[in-house]
């Protein structure tokens, strides 16, 4: 799977509250979480935001509380993928479990700047600026969320195995 | 091995794991909230599954807009309702009956020593400080293991803390991890367990404990945990509902880096916005002026906690440009600050008492802050808008110091007011 869009710079330890503040956690529909995506770090950016853009930020995305509702908003919100020097470890689960690609590179966290176009290849991590001309190599994802992953997420997952089991 | 890596091992049906390994783990609980629950209970549905896995291990306390705020807070408590009644969870707390679910659930003797614990929450680390291992995860964990009782973890590799000497007045395991995070920084123990040991945290009451481990997840820890001992004992005897095993790290234990303080000069600590990193003593805080204090939630809503901001609060008035907000954090602890007086101190000096809701904490409900406001919280995060506006701020302080920057209208330690 290609994913290719036009990028959006954040900055280190982007927080589960920038990302979708408590306030609007009243509800767990995606399409109302999304008009409200990174609302304290960036007001404009839901009413901005294209079909297939990328977030990419600094270390330690994510931190903070457990709420799944992040990734959610963010995958509503139509973008594609994130790319992040690191991740915090709620996040980094949350979004593989519903289906978020999520991509670690600290080099191209570093050098990719905001409006460029980028495109990641899923499957192998290849992240090429087409801006810049730049290429890069995420981390490799582990081979059990790679399972989780070809499944269609955690829920699937699980499924197939209770299936089996009875 | 680490007393962490014993209790995954113990949990993994295997003698010995190593950092890195995958496991699948048989949990000794789940737990899930108002905000995290719902879309835990959809994913659940899809499932397949004809039951849980087991009725009694499963909390489900809607702790976070409640008493309900809104038609759509009512909605997502209903959830939780009646999912716990279809299945007859034995563990679901309604309103009046439930606290913050991490004051809560250790008090009701849901969870022991040599637990594994997952919950809905980022402040599931809390446990930790009873010598269990639990962690945080998202609501479709939380699903699959309500389905099967298990979950799938990588052991982390292990930080030690160890602090030396013996604490000052006023200092308590708030500032002990305001320290920490303020030395290795908001990811620096990033998917990391995190082990507090020394002669301070053999010195520490439980509630410190709580408080200390509750805040991991701000250092992006995995887990915080603190080996059990004589006071763990005593906490837990009598109040655990299963049998529990106190585990220890061996000699020999693998760290991946080991960090060492002496405590007995530490001054309470004050976190500036808008990262728990950004802790300083109280002496260096200068002049800052406050529109509101926050004292409770569950890293600070304890027995301990209160006692120690009546001890300030006794026969004082709150300053005239301050609202004091106070929330106990089960309705036992209510029930023994009414019994101690500590209800009428703080009343009587013009703070307002809550019933347990995690309220103002995450920005929900019961204390949320207009734009250029400033509060400062015994809670656990200062992030851009965490308590209400974006352009409000949160200051993260121990209740001693809430208490007497409550009387000054200014961040304040507790010994300027005596």
């Amino acid at each position: 799977m290609k994913l290719r869009g036009k990028v959006w710079k954040f900055g280190s330890d982007v927080d589960t509250d920038a990302i979708i503040p408590a306030r609007y956690l009243t509800t767990f529909d995606p399409r109302e979480l999304a008009e409200h995506c990174m609302e304290d770090a960036d007001p404009s950016f839901a009413a901005r935001v294209k079909p297939g853009d990328i977030i990419v930020a600094g270390k330690n995305f994510g931190c903070g509380s457990s709420r799944e509702h992040a990734p959610l908003a963010i995958k509503a919100a139509g973008v594609s993928c994130v790319i992040a020097a690191t991740f915090a470890r709620i996040f980094y689960r949350n979004a593989f479990n519903i289906g978020l690609p999520i991509f670690e590179s600290p080099e191209a966290a570093a050098e990719i700047n905001e409006g460029d176009e980028v495109e990641v290849d899923a499957a192998t991590g290849l992240i090429t600026n087409h801006t810049t001309g730049k290429t890069y190599r995420a981390a490799p994802v582990p081979p059990f969320m790679q399972q989780i992953i070809a499944a269609g997420g955690l829920i699937p997952y699980v499924a197939e195995k209770v299936k089996k089991n009875v | 091995m680490t007393i962490t890596e014993k209790i995954l091992a113990a949990h993994a049906g295997k003698k010995q794991v190593e950092p890195g390994e995958l496991i699948n783990a048989r949990v000794d609980l789940v737990l899930g909230n108002d905000v995290t629950a719902p879309v835990a209970i959809r994913e659940f549905e899809k499932i397949g599954v004809e039951d849980v896995f087991d009725r009694e291990r499963i909390a489900l306390v809607p702790d976070h807009f409640t008493p309900n705020k809104d038609i759509k807070s009512a909605e997502q408590s209903k959830i939780l309702r009646e999912f716990a009644k279809k299945y007859d969870l034995p563990n679901y707390f309604e309103v009046g009956r439930l606290g913050i679910e991490h004051c809560l659930l250790p008090e009701q003797g849901l969870v022991g020593p040599g637990d594994l614990v997952i919950g809905a929450d980022s402040h599931t680390c809390t446990y930790g400080a009873l010598g269990a291992f639990s962690t945080g995860v998202g609501s479709t964990d939380l699903a699959a293991a309500m389905a099967l009782g298990e979950t799938w973890l990588k052991v982390p590799e292990s930080l030690k803390f160890e602090f030396e000497g013996e604490l000052g007045p006023w200092v308590g395991g708030k500032d002990l991890i305001l320290h920490t995070i303020g030395d290795i920084g908001v990811d620096g123990a990033l998917y990391r367990a995190m082990e507090f040991t020394g002669p301070a945290i053999e010195n520490l009451s439980m509630d410190g404990r709580f408080t200390m481990c509750n805040m991991a997840i701000e250092a992006g820890g995995k887990s915080g945990i603190i080996a059990p001992d004589r006071i763990t004992r005593e906490y837990v005897e009598g109040r655990c509902r299963w049998p529990y095993k106190f585990y220890t790290s061996d000699a020999d234990a693998k760290y991946e880096k080991v960090y060492s303080y002496d405590v007995s000069r530490l001054e309470p600590q004050v976190a500036f916005p808008h990262l728990p990193e950004n802790s300083r003593p109280i002496s260096e805080v200068g002049v800052v002026e406050i529109d509101q204090v926050v004292i409770g939630s569950c890293t600070n809503g304890r027995m301990e906690d209160l006692r120690e901001a009546a001890k300030v609060l006794k026969g004082k008035r709150v300053h005239n440009n301050v609202r004091l907000i106070i929330l106990p954090g089960t309705p036992e602890i209510y029930l023994q600050a009414m019994q101690e007086g500590l209800i009428q101190i703080f009343v009587e000096a013009g703070g307002a008492v809550s019933t347990p809701t995690c309220g103002p904490c995450l920005g929900g409900h019961m204390g949320i802050l207009a734009a250029g406001e400033r509060c400062v919280a015994t809670t656990n995060r200062n992030f851009v808008g965490r308590m209400g506006h974006p352009e409000s701020e949160v200051y993260l302080a121990n209740p001693a110091v809430a208490a007497a920057s409550a009387i000054l209208g200014r961040i304040a330690g507790p010994g300027e007011v005596e």
